[in-house]
């Protein structure tokens, strides 16, 4: 308990310095927002031209997919709050050998490493989002009830985990090749999957983004419990279970690669 | 990296004022330049093949998602002219016409050279920096055709009942011609971005917000007569069609007869704005920079 509220009180500390430094630069702050913004309309103009040529993507309707764009959008804003920028700059720790003096400090590393910098325009984008998906319920007259609500803000909140772990797995590469960047970007590239519909895929490319790295799964299960989808209880439970598998693998690599960690500098 | 491109240039000798430098010296300089950064590129052969491989994925997504719409309505085809085969195809002509003409880095590596001062050298030097960098694009592109070509290739194979052979020779050749505007139009509407760097800190945003809607317009995401007509009508008022669609359309026969030719002026025209504009935006930036760096 003590710990806990210890590491709570670090992350407020991390929290204020994050707040200081974006408001530092205010304009680029809101000119960020505006291309997140611009980006998320470019997904919705998508789907308004898909429609055009159809009337439903296997069972889904055009406002169960708008549905999907904001979950997808929700959760990948929020994952870019808390971790993007920290994933995608341990390569820097690593290659300047300011990990070294991470590693020093009377904290946890990985909680430090992963968590260090706050990207808060991610939160006003993940609000856009929310705005975007209220409406398409509304469209689908959805009236979910606390358990759906409950569940869909649960599996949503392990998307994001299940995002972070494999993420960091990639990340952590860079003990090895010290410039990880690139496939840190690459693994961006997934997040382009996470907005399709899962009926849209078939065969191995659906098994290999459904079962090894589902991130087929990460937006579509929250989304269909939320909008009456579900088919089964085995997606969500899927999603847990392959979300656990990760998050174990991720930790245990992150340890052995501390492990072996030689100081670039010295 | 490029430290090594800088050094090369001490080689020729600054010119005494007035001399005209001849002709085939000019060529010699910009060749040079090609090739150094030729070898600079290719040292990131294993990024780009990366790159190359991850971008598979939302191509084969994409696919997967157009080839259900058609397997489910047999409609789809009827008001959009495309059938699903010429759906599958445009998408991998877009993944070919991106490798061979778009710009990745380019634009950050003129913002960073202006941010940085290093363009201080070019100011004292017989070297053009807008020739300079679209030497280093020009070879940039090659590298990275190089290293993709052979997985893009792959990549195709395994779509092959879907390709398409251009209509006839001419066409093809005028597709190509075409290909050469759409690099230079990328390539001057990014340097013109860049030198925001001039006036402005940070460019990032500005790049993205320009890319998204080279993302929409150009014809990235969709092609462009999926469209209503006048929304596409609208689009072809700006310089973004130019960017990748217009050569496409070129190659599967959409755009044929008197269309072609005027659309390939149009594009020509483009180019010279898109020319002239980073001009005056280099020139409007470099007094600038004079006027505090020195």
């Amino acid at each position: 308990m003590k710990q806990l509220t210890r590491y709570l009180s670090l992350y407020a500390a991390l929290w204020k310095t994050s707040v200081t430094r974006e408001m530092s630069f205010k304009g680029n702050f809101i000119l960020w927002i505006v291309v997140e913004l611009l980006w998320f309309g470019l997904q919705l103009c998508f789907v308004s031209v898909l429609y055009s040529q159809t009337k439903t993507i296997g069972t889904w309707t055009p406002w169960e997919y708008v549905l999907l764009i904001g979950a997808s959008n929700f959760i990948q804003q929020l994952y870019q709050a808390f971790f993007l920028t920290n994933c995608t700059n341990l390569s820097e720790l690593v290659r300047t050998g300011k990990m070294d003096f991470l590693l020093l400090l009377p904290v946890n590393t990985r909680f430090l490493v992963s968590l260090r910098v706050v990207d808060l325009g991610g939160f006003v984008n993940a609000l856009f989002a929310v705005c975007v998906m209220v409406f398409a319920a509304g469209k689908l007259h959805l009236h979910p009830t606390v358990g759906q609500l409950t569940g869909f803000a649960a599996l949503c909140g392990v998307g994001i985990l299940l995002h972070y772990s494999l993420m960091f797995i990639l990340a952590t590469v860079c003990f090895w090749t010290v410039r990880a960047q690139g496939i840190v970007w690459g693994y961006y590239q997934l997040f382009n999957i996470a907005r399709m519909p899962d009926e849209a895929f078939r065969g191995a490319f659906k098994a290999v983004f459904t079962f090894a790295l589902p991130v087929l799964l990460v937006s579509n299960v929250p989304v269909r419990v939320l909008a009456d989808k579900i088919t089964a209880p085995s997606a969500w439970l899927l999603l847990l279970g392959i979300g656990a598998v990760w998050a174990v693998i991720s930790e245990m690599f992150w340890r052995y690669s501390v492990r072996r960690y030689t100081s670039a500098s010295s | 990296m490029r430290a090594r491109g800088k050094f090369s240039f001490m080689l020729y000798a600054p010119l005494e004022n007035g001399e005209k430098e001849p002709r085939r010296a000019r060529m010699k300089k910009y060749l040079h330049v090609i090739n150094i950064g030729l070898q600079n590129n290719l040292q990131y052969r294993f990024n780009y093949l990366t790159r190359t491989l991850f971008s598979f994925i939302p191509l084969f997504a994409m696919l997967s998602l157009w080839r259900t719409i058609y397997r489910d309505n047999g409609q789809t085809g009827a008001h959009n002219g495309y059938t699903e085969a010429q759906m599958i195809f445009y998408y991998l002509m877009v993944a070919i016409v991106d490798v061979m003409t778009a710009v990745n880095e380019d634009d950050w590596q003129i913002a960073a050279d202006i941010r940085e001062g290093n363009i201080s050298q070019f100011l004292l030097k017989p070297v053009d920096y807008l020739w300079y960098r679209l030497s280093l694009f020009f070879s940039g592109r090659l590298a990275f055709i190089s290293m993709a070509a052979i997985p893009l290739a792959i990549f195709i194979f395994c779509f092959r009942q879907y390709f398409i052979p251009p209509p006839d020779a001419f066409t093809f050749g005028i597709f190509l011609v075409s290909l050469v505007f759409t690099a230079l139009l990328q390539f001057f509407i990014s340097f013109a971005m860049a030198m925001l760097a001039f006036w402005l800190l940070e460019i990032t945003t500005f790049i993205f917000i320009l890319f998204a809607f080279e993302y929409l317009a150009s014809g990235h995401l969709f092609p462009l007569d999926v469209l209503p007509p006048l929304m596409k009508q609208i689009l072809f008022c700006t310089p973004f069609p130019y960017q990748l669609y217009f050569s496409i359309s070129i190659y599967m026969g959409k755009t044929s007869g008197a269309a072609l030719w005027l659309g390939l002026v149009t594009q020509i025209l483009w180019v010279i704005v898109a020319y002239i504009f980073a001009r005056f935006m280099w020139r409007r930036g470099v007094k600038k920079y004079s006027a505090f760096g020195g």
